[in-house]
């Protein structure tokens, strides 16, 4: 059988899966559409957790980041992990005490104000809606490259798919399928890294691979030999630094808040049955993307090692230590199709000189004129590995339904945050507080479909700021939601004045810091300061700002609480109930 | 002091130590004092860039579950546990 019908049925048959789970597991209630009733248990949906983190970026991004970053992309794994800790011992487990339904209505409550849920609305749907362009126009991607079917036509294909189990099942459908995501794309993600950690190392386990020594080699270890091909071609030294050690610091500490606020991976832990759940929940959550995340260092640097191998064969400077271009693998022209990986001969010796400004100076003297691979876009690295490792067609079928299980569970989870923030809060809690349950359930279904349509739409047009914008989620997570959360938990004095002042402090100081050097509302053209290091206040950049936005919501919110009236009575028992886990009642209505 | 409020004391304390860890494990590890730990090995591994790319993760996993785990016994033990 060859590639593409194997791809074909293999992705066919999980979207039969997740239809079949979808006609399983409708909603029946508000209840069961917002947060699935409150009954998974905490290890599956720990596992949908996962599932609705993991989004495209991770599945096929992070793994090539990590492969031409080295070290550096320490920030992303730490980051995009470390957040869960927060959300376990600061968010999680309060809120799922509090026991509604979603984070704009945790804080109108807490905060006794319609403009405090207003602007959580207005951050939530912001952060959402940014994040899930690049999940539409992932499964446009992984379309197109794998079933040779138009982009749009796998845009408009994935939207259907969610359209039926969002919309049909709500939060239900959406955990249920996420939890068959999860296992789609976690084996299509680990089978490949096995079979290559095994072919480079001999030991299956990829955790351990990238800490063992090279096969056929007397004791070389992995790392060190790449960091040696790396330093002798003219690339930094893989395991060493490259950025300045204060932006390193406040890029992970923002992507590690951001990930604690952002409110489709916190309204998951609504689901669970208990507080307790809410808890050990979160810890299942991290170690089920602990697999992955632990992996892709080996992955990345695996394929790194696979791409630089093969392409310098001998000796560098050496007058055969270079790839003839008329012998490189199938692989290699597969992808130089797509765009994504380009060679230039120009030095006109038919052989593929790759190297790194660090090498120039000798260059010329091998008769080189300029690094020839003048484009390798890091996103074929998961996708082209099992090539590049002549793995069966299976695991590349596998691969291209785990990237799209990947796209499709975190844009689920976005599109409910999105459309029960209009249902709910909007519709609800603010404009319509009398409609009925009956008429609630209609009008989250219509908000969703309505998502959907918007998402599908602005994924087939992506605006052109679409790979900045995932800043500017994880920016507005980190220095509106979170703080905000935190210090109605943890601080009973927090009065609705401090919470709005320090939500909005946080809000626009981030915003005007990346609409600076990215130009105001990414329009370009607009910033004040060319986009670089010597430009940023302090030397950060525009994506670690978050943590410096949060700093600046804390303070500013204590501050101006400290010279309002406390909170009513009733808001401070409030508090001291959420801090207790007895007394967790089931579903209730808000 | 309440009982109420000795529970939230003790909360607060193991939330303290915690945190600590992720701390130390991550930021101090992983980045602060990576140049440093980076002359131990452990393999292949350098210690410092094990932490930023294997280790912390590994830590944050155990943390939470320590975590969850003394905060059920200490629920019971000031009496605010569910059922």
């Amino acid at each position: 059988m060859d590639l593409k019908m194997m791809t074909f049925l293999v992705v066919g048959a999980t979207f039969a899966l997740y239809i079949f789970i979808a006609i399983r597991a409708r909603a029946a209630s508000t209840s069961e559409f917002y947060v699935a009733g409150k009954g998974i248990h905490p290890v599956l949906n720990g596992m949908a957790t996962g599932a609705d983190w993991m989004s495209a970026a991770s599945f096929i991004s992070m793994a090539g980041l990590i492969a031409f970053k080295g070290y550096d992309a320490s920030v992303y794994l730490m980051g995009w992990t470390g957040g869960y800790v927060l959300l376990a011992m600061l968010l999680a487990p309060y809120l799922r005490k509090y026991g509604k339904f979603t984070v704009p209505e945790f804080i109108g409550d807490r905060f006794y104000s319609k403009a405090a849920r207003g602007v959580a609305i207005l951050c939530l749907i912001v952060a959402s809606l940014t994040y899930v362009i690049g999940q539409m126009k992932g499964v446009g991607v992984a379309f197109s490259r794998f079933l040779e079917v138009p982009f749009d036509t796998g845009v408009y294909v994935g939207m259907t798919i969610v359209f039926i189990y969002a919309v049909l099942g709500g939060m239900k459908g959406i955990t249920y399928t996420q939890i068959a995501q999860y296992c789609v794309l976690i084996f299509a993600y680990t089978v490949p890294a096995v079979f290559i950690s095994l072919q480079l190392t001999g030991n299956p386990i990829p955790q351990l691979g990238l800490g063992s020594t090279m096969s056929g080699t007397d004791g070389v270890y992995l790392l060190d030999k790449l960091d040696l091909i790396c330093t002798d071609l003219g690339f930094k030294a893989y395991t060493a630094q490259k950025g300045s050690t204060l932006d390193l610091f406040l890029l992970t500490m923002s992507l590690m808040i951001g990930t604690a606020g952002l409110p489709h991976v916190i309204t998951r832990f609504f689901t669970v049955p208990k507080v307790r759940d809410a808890r050990s929940s979160a810890g299942w959550a991290l170690v089920f993307i602990a697999i992955l995340y632990t992996t892709a260092p080996a992955v990345g640097a695996m394929a790194r090692l696979n791409l630089m191998d093969t392409i310098q064969i001998g000796e560098v400077g050496a007058p055969d230590g270079n790839l003839v271009y008329d012998d490189a693998p199938a692989w290699f022209s597969n992808w130089e199709k797509t765009g994504l990986l380009a060679f230039e001969d120009k030095n006109s010796d038919g052989r593929i000189q790759y190297y790194g400004p660090g090498l120039d100076d000798k260059a010329a003297g091998f008769g080189w004129q300029g690094n020839e691979m003048v484009k390798v876009d890091r996103d074929i690295m998961v996708l082209a590995n099992p090539e590049i490792a002549k793995l069966p067609n299976w695991v590349i079928a596998l691969v291209a339904a785990g990237g799209i299980a990947a796209a499709l569970s975190t844009a689920a989870g976005l599109l409910l945050a999105i459309s029960s923030s209009i249902s709910h809060d909007l519709l609800k809690g603010i404009l319509m507080p009398d409609i009925t349950e009956k008429t609630e359930l209609l009008a989250s279904r219509i908000a969703m479909g309505g998502a959907i349509v918007v998402a599908g739409l602005l994924g087939l047009n992506p605006p052109g700021f679409a790979a900045q914008v995932v800043a500017l989620a994880f920016g507005l997570a980190a220095s509106s939601i979170f703080p905000a959360l935190m210090m109605g938990i943890f601080n009973r004095r927090m009065n609705q004045q401090g919470a709005i002042a320090g939500m909005l402090a946080g809000l626009f100081s981030t915003l005007i810091y990346i609409f600076w050097f990215k130009g105001w509302f990414f329009i370009q053209g607009t910033n004040m300061a060319p986009d670089n290091a010597a430009h940023w206040f302090l030397g950060i950049s525009p994506g670690s700002f978050g943590a410096v936005g949060a700093v600046i919501n804390f303070a500013v919110a204590y501050g101006v609480s400290k010279v309002t009236p406390p909170p009513p009575e009733e808001i401070q028992a409030l508090v001291e109930n959420i801090r207790v886990p007895s007394g967790t009642g089931g579903a209730s209505v808000g | 002091m309440s009982k109420a409020s000795e529970y939230w004391m003790a909360n607060i304390k193991l939330v303290a130590l915690c945190i600590a860890i992720w701390f130390v494990v991550s930021f101090v590890f992983g980045i602060f004092l990576v140049d440093q730990l980076n002359t131990v090995r452990i393999g292949g591994y350098q210690l410092g860039f094990w932490f930023a790319q294997q280790g912390s993760i590994y830590t944050f996993v155990a943390l939470i579950f320590f975590y969850a785990y003394r905060m059920n016994i200490l629920d019971r033990k000031h009496g605010v546990h569910e059922d």
